[in-house]
């Protein structure tokens, strides 16, 4: 149990120190036009990866299908929790008879 | 999102909608870390005091395979490495002297920092903070739930509960890519990206990939490009 506990106590520090870097680092500093241009695009690289690498680690077809439906729905006009809603059911539905089973 | 609220308010919206994926995640964190030996007190005190699912999980997994220690530690710090840049980008948005700042750094979480974005590399510092918040009360109200009931976690994916999280940060990313054609760019070589490293790297390497698909902003084309279709 050492073993976990150090390793709890490494992992909230060193995350702390990340976050913190570089809000300490630049305080009220505004950034650069160029820096700023790559930040704006960080959101949208930073989720399509965290999207991509949820599916590859877990994949199955209900899962993909699941999302697919999610993102269907919302460009169809669904509210989100609809959205998510369907999404869920369509892979609870395909995975219906591995579960029965 | 539906409405775009600014401010605390907006927050505490894109938290709620948040707090039921990263519940259940914590729900299997909690289950999980208890089933191989962690006990009942480690798992909730690690979500208080680390409050990142992925490196969480990836500090699990390693001492669970036998890495050691060091090799943990690693594993869960480049997972996390992503949040040095998410920290420099929010860092003017922030209110205070550098300590306060460092301080308001921390509500830097994947969802929170996202919904904060209101373009242009600008962030609503309210909105980030509250958004975080209720993912705070709701990742460790979960650990605490999956420490004491353990629920299989075969129930959670017959119930396809884990399309989720990913549905909802897809949700985020078409509301991103609907900003410029440059997010829409951006998105297609951070989805390549990561899909590639994620079968020859840890998640943790595949998600930091990823960002570096954001490069692609150095190139200026000019203020008229941003937020074009929005």
């Amino acid at each position: 149990m050492t073993t976990v506990w150090c390793g709890i106590a490494a992992v909230a520090v060193v995350s702390m120190l990340m976050k913190a870097a570089g809000p300490a680092a630049l305080g009220a500093r505004e950034l650069p036009r160029r820096a700023t241009g790559v930040i704006a695009l960080l959101a949208a690289a930073l989720l399509a990866g965290l999207v991509v690498v949820d599916v590859v680690k877990d994949f199955s077809w209900p899962l993909l299908a699941g999302i697919a439906t999610v993102g269907a729905a919302r460009w169809r006009g669904a509210p989100e929790l609809v959205a998510i809603v369907l999404g869920v059911a369509v892979a609870a539905l395909l995975r219906l008879p591995e579960s029965l089973g | 999102m539906d409405e775009v609220r600014p401010g605390y308010a907006g927050g505490v919206r894109v938290g709620l909608g948040l707090a039921f994926p990263t519940f259940l995640l914590g729900v299997t964190f909690g289950a999980t870390a208890r089933e191989i030996g962690w006990g009942s007190v480690a798992p909730i005190v690690a979500s208080i005091v680390v409050f990142s699912g992925s490196a969480q999980f990836a500090l699990l997994t390693a001492l669970a395979g036998g890495g050691g220690l060091p090799t943990a530690v690693a594993s869960a710090a480049l997972i996390n490495a992503r949040f040095a840049p998410m920290g420099v980008a929010v860092a003017p948005s922030l209110k205070g002297n550098r300590l306060r700042r460092a301080a308001e750094g921390q509500a830097v979480v994947d969802g929170s920092f996202v919904a904060a974005h209101v373009g242009g590399g600008v962030f609503d510092r309210e909105r980030m903070i509250s958004a975080t918040a209720v993912q705070f009360v709701a990742w460790v109200a979960g650990t605490v739930v999956g420490v004491l009931l353990a629920p299989p976690e075969e129930l959670t994916r017959a119930l396809g509960l884990d399309v989720v999280f990913p549905g909802f940060f897809f949700l985020l990313l078409l509301d991103e890519i609907r900003q410029s054609r440059r997010a829409a760019a951006a998105a297609g070589l951070g989805a390549a990206i990561a899909g590639g490293l994620a079968f020859v790297a840890p998640a943790g390497l595949a998600l930091l990939g990823s960002s570096v698909a954001a490069l692609i902003g150095l190139h200026d084309s000019g203020p008229h490009e941003e937020r074009e279709q929005s």
